[in-house]
């Protein structure tokens, strides 16, 4: 832990994400206002004391909305990155400690999510099932999954060929148990970098889905559906859309200082060009 | 280096067949009949059987998806019932959109994003790196349909130099055109411009270690020369995976961007085919975004082979 925080980029990174996400966790419990409280003589407001942020254009007030937004920003990334790290991290391993065919069939399925981007799968999804914030889960989800999976893959290759997998072996281990018992525990590090790049991903990807009507629905709310929201009176009021863009910003930031802190924290010879840096 | 090229085309078709039997299949599935759906819930069960017989729709699901390939492959993607167009004009007419937006926002990434990598490289641990690198850092977390927001803001609202959205079609004036993907273009450039630096500035750092950079410093050239020389032109390599990387996925971010300027793309097209369940159109123009995804891929792989002859060998055996 101490080694951890020796470097002050990691701590900074990571106290500003427990910031943020601290925000989005007390807005279940309590905001300033109730979030679905529509005031039409109140909208657009400017900044006020008593709304620190201002209202948009529904009267709602701008600090609660942010603080909710940011919950479900959180919660659809974290929940893609699980499904991303549950499906992929398996498979990386399997091809690893099996290799030969199964290998091959991982590498060519990871290849074949590839040529998924997102938006995609967000537009088949929502056309099969209709939008709503579960669309952008498993669309971010899916396209976690061959990221992980490669990352599983290189990291447990790297580990496989030390003497102590060896011994698993010779210690009459088969695949499975050499994959869970060696390989996982020695790529943790490798994973917990990767899922705080992905969520950093995930959370711009949620806006980009939610912005263009295919993630988060009302009365839900999230940061990229306030910026949908503002799309048609940003020129007017340009505040409901410099507000919770701004707060994307600055959570995406701080995951990203983190995930750099923790990849040289853990790791300084991982110090390289990281290609899933891709949206 | 044929065979490399030919293995990899094939595992490009094979891929995109593969695709085209996922959406067939999960568009299929929908809940619903989409000749019900056109005619809507007044229509006599006759009239949706004949509209059912006009579009195909009672033949085996296996026959319908080799008559869509088969269509498709002689450029036939199908007529849209919504709009009573055949899906490739429709899907061609956007495309004067779409395509010029990534292609002139990937200009843009590699004239700025490469230059600032180097550059950066170059001042390693000094000021100028550092600035760079945070602007980057900055670059890679801004949304760029946000950013699109915040230039509309300045450049329309503000200096009023540009207009805040809309497009006037290339055929009736090509400058106001252009004029209208300005600020779009800019807005997909800046994270892929972000990025390009960052991965630069890696790959530069990580050459300017080998030794080949070394000899030729001991050969006489300055260090500017050597890294110019024989740095810069392989720190390009892993920078090609990821500009082809980049470039498929712009061809997708347009779908997103496109919306904040009113611009008639892809994404309009689509977003309009999902709310009136217009399977076909939404099937073509899938179908057509990851052509444009894998399309690159593999061309990016065929150049890399190119100009590293070692990947070929290592992944021909």
């Amino acid at each position: 832990m101490k080694r951890l925080f020796a470097h002050p980029s990691l701590a900074i990174g990571l106290i500003a994400t427990l910031i943020f996400l601290a925000i989005g966790v007390v807005s279940l419990v309590w905001t300033p206002f109730p979030i679905e409280q529509i005031d039409i003589p109140r909208r657009f407001l400017g900044p006020t004391p008593e709304h620190w942020l201002g209202t948009d254009n529904l009267g709602r007030d701008m600090l609660s909305l942010v603080m909710a937004g940011t919950w479900t920003s959180f919660l659809v990334a974290a929940v893609a990155v699980v499904i991303g790290m549950g499906v992929g991290v398996p498979l990386g391993l399997a091809a690893a400690a099996w290799g030969g065919p199964v290998e091959w069939l991982v590498l060519r399925l990871s290849d074949f999510i590839f040529a998924f981007p997102a938006v995609i799968v967000a537009i088949l999804v929502t056309t099969l099932i209709g939008p709503g914030a579960p669309n952008a889960i498993l669309a971010i989800g899916i396209f976690n999954i061959p990221v992980f999976a490669r990352v599983a893959r290189g990291g447990a290759l790297s580990v496989a060929t030390l003497d102590f997998v060896a011994a698993g072996r010779l210690a009459g281990l088969n695949n499975a148990m050499i994959a869970w018992r060696h390989l996982l525990p020695n790529i943790m590090s490798l994973l917990i970098v990767q899922g705080t790049i992905q969520m950093s991903l995930g959370i711009l990807s949620e806006a980009g889905l939610s912005y263009i009507g295919l993630g988060t629905q009302p009365p839900e709310t999230s940061l990229g559906l306030m910026l949908k929201d503002a799309q048609g009176l940003f020129l007017i009021h340009p505040l409901l859309t410099i507000i919770p863009g701004l707060a994307i910003v600055l959570i995406v930031i701080a995951l990203n200082i983190a995930g750099d802190g923790l990849r040289d924290a853990i790791d300084p010879r991982l110090r390289q060009g990281n290609p899933n840096v891709l949206a | 280096m044929i065979l490399f090229a030919l293995r990899r085309f094939l595992g490009f078709a094979v891929t995109l067949l593969v695709a085209a039997l996922v959406i067939f299949w999960l568009l299929d599935l929908l809940p619903g009949d989409p000749a019900q759906f056109i005619l809507g819930i007044n229509a006599t069960p006759e009239s949706v059987a004949r509209l059912r017989l006009q579009m195909g729709l009672d033949t085996p699901a296996p026959e319908r998806f080799i008559a869509w390939i088969w269509g498709m492959l002689g450029g036939d993607f199908g007529m849209s019932y919504t709009q009573r167009a055949p899906v490739g004009e429709l899907i061609w007419g956007r495309l004067g959109v779409t395509l010029p937006l990534a292609i002139f926002a990937m200009v843009i990434s590699v004239a700025v994003g490469l230059p600032l990598g180097i550059l950066a490289a170059r001042r390693r641990g000094k000021a100028l790196d550092t600035a760079v690198m945070v602007v980057a850092q900055t670059g890679i977390a801004i949304p760029n349909f946000w950013f699109g927001m915040l230039l509309t803001l300045l450049f329309a609202v503000v200096l009023r130099w540009l207009p805040p959205g809309g497009f006037t079609p290339w055929h009736e004036n090509p400058g106001l055109a252009f004029r209208g993907l300005i600020l779009p273009s800019l807005a997909l450039a800046l994270p892929q411009a972000s990025i390009l630096a960052r991965v630069m500035r890696t790959a530069l750092v990580d050459v300017t270690s080998q030794d080949y950079i070394r000899t030729a410093r001991a050969k006489g050239l300055t260090m500017g020369e050597a890294v110019w020389r024989h740095g810069v032109r392989n720190a390009l390599l892993p920078v090609l995976t990821i500009l082809g990387l980049q470039f498929a996925y712009l061809v997708a971010g347009t779908i997103i961007v496109e919306n904040v300027f009113y611009l008639p793309g892809l994404g309009k097209l689509i977003y309009t085919a999902i709310l009136e369940r217009d399977l076909i159109l939404v099937r073509g123009a899938t179908i057509i975004l990851i052509l444009a995804v894998t399309a690159t891929m593999l061309v990016t792989d065929i150049a890399y082979a190119l100009v590293d002859p070692r990947l070929r060998e290592r992944s021909a055996s």
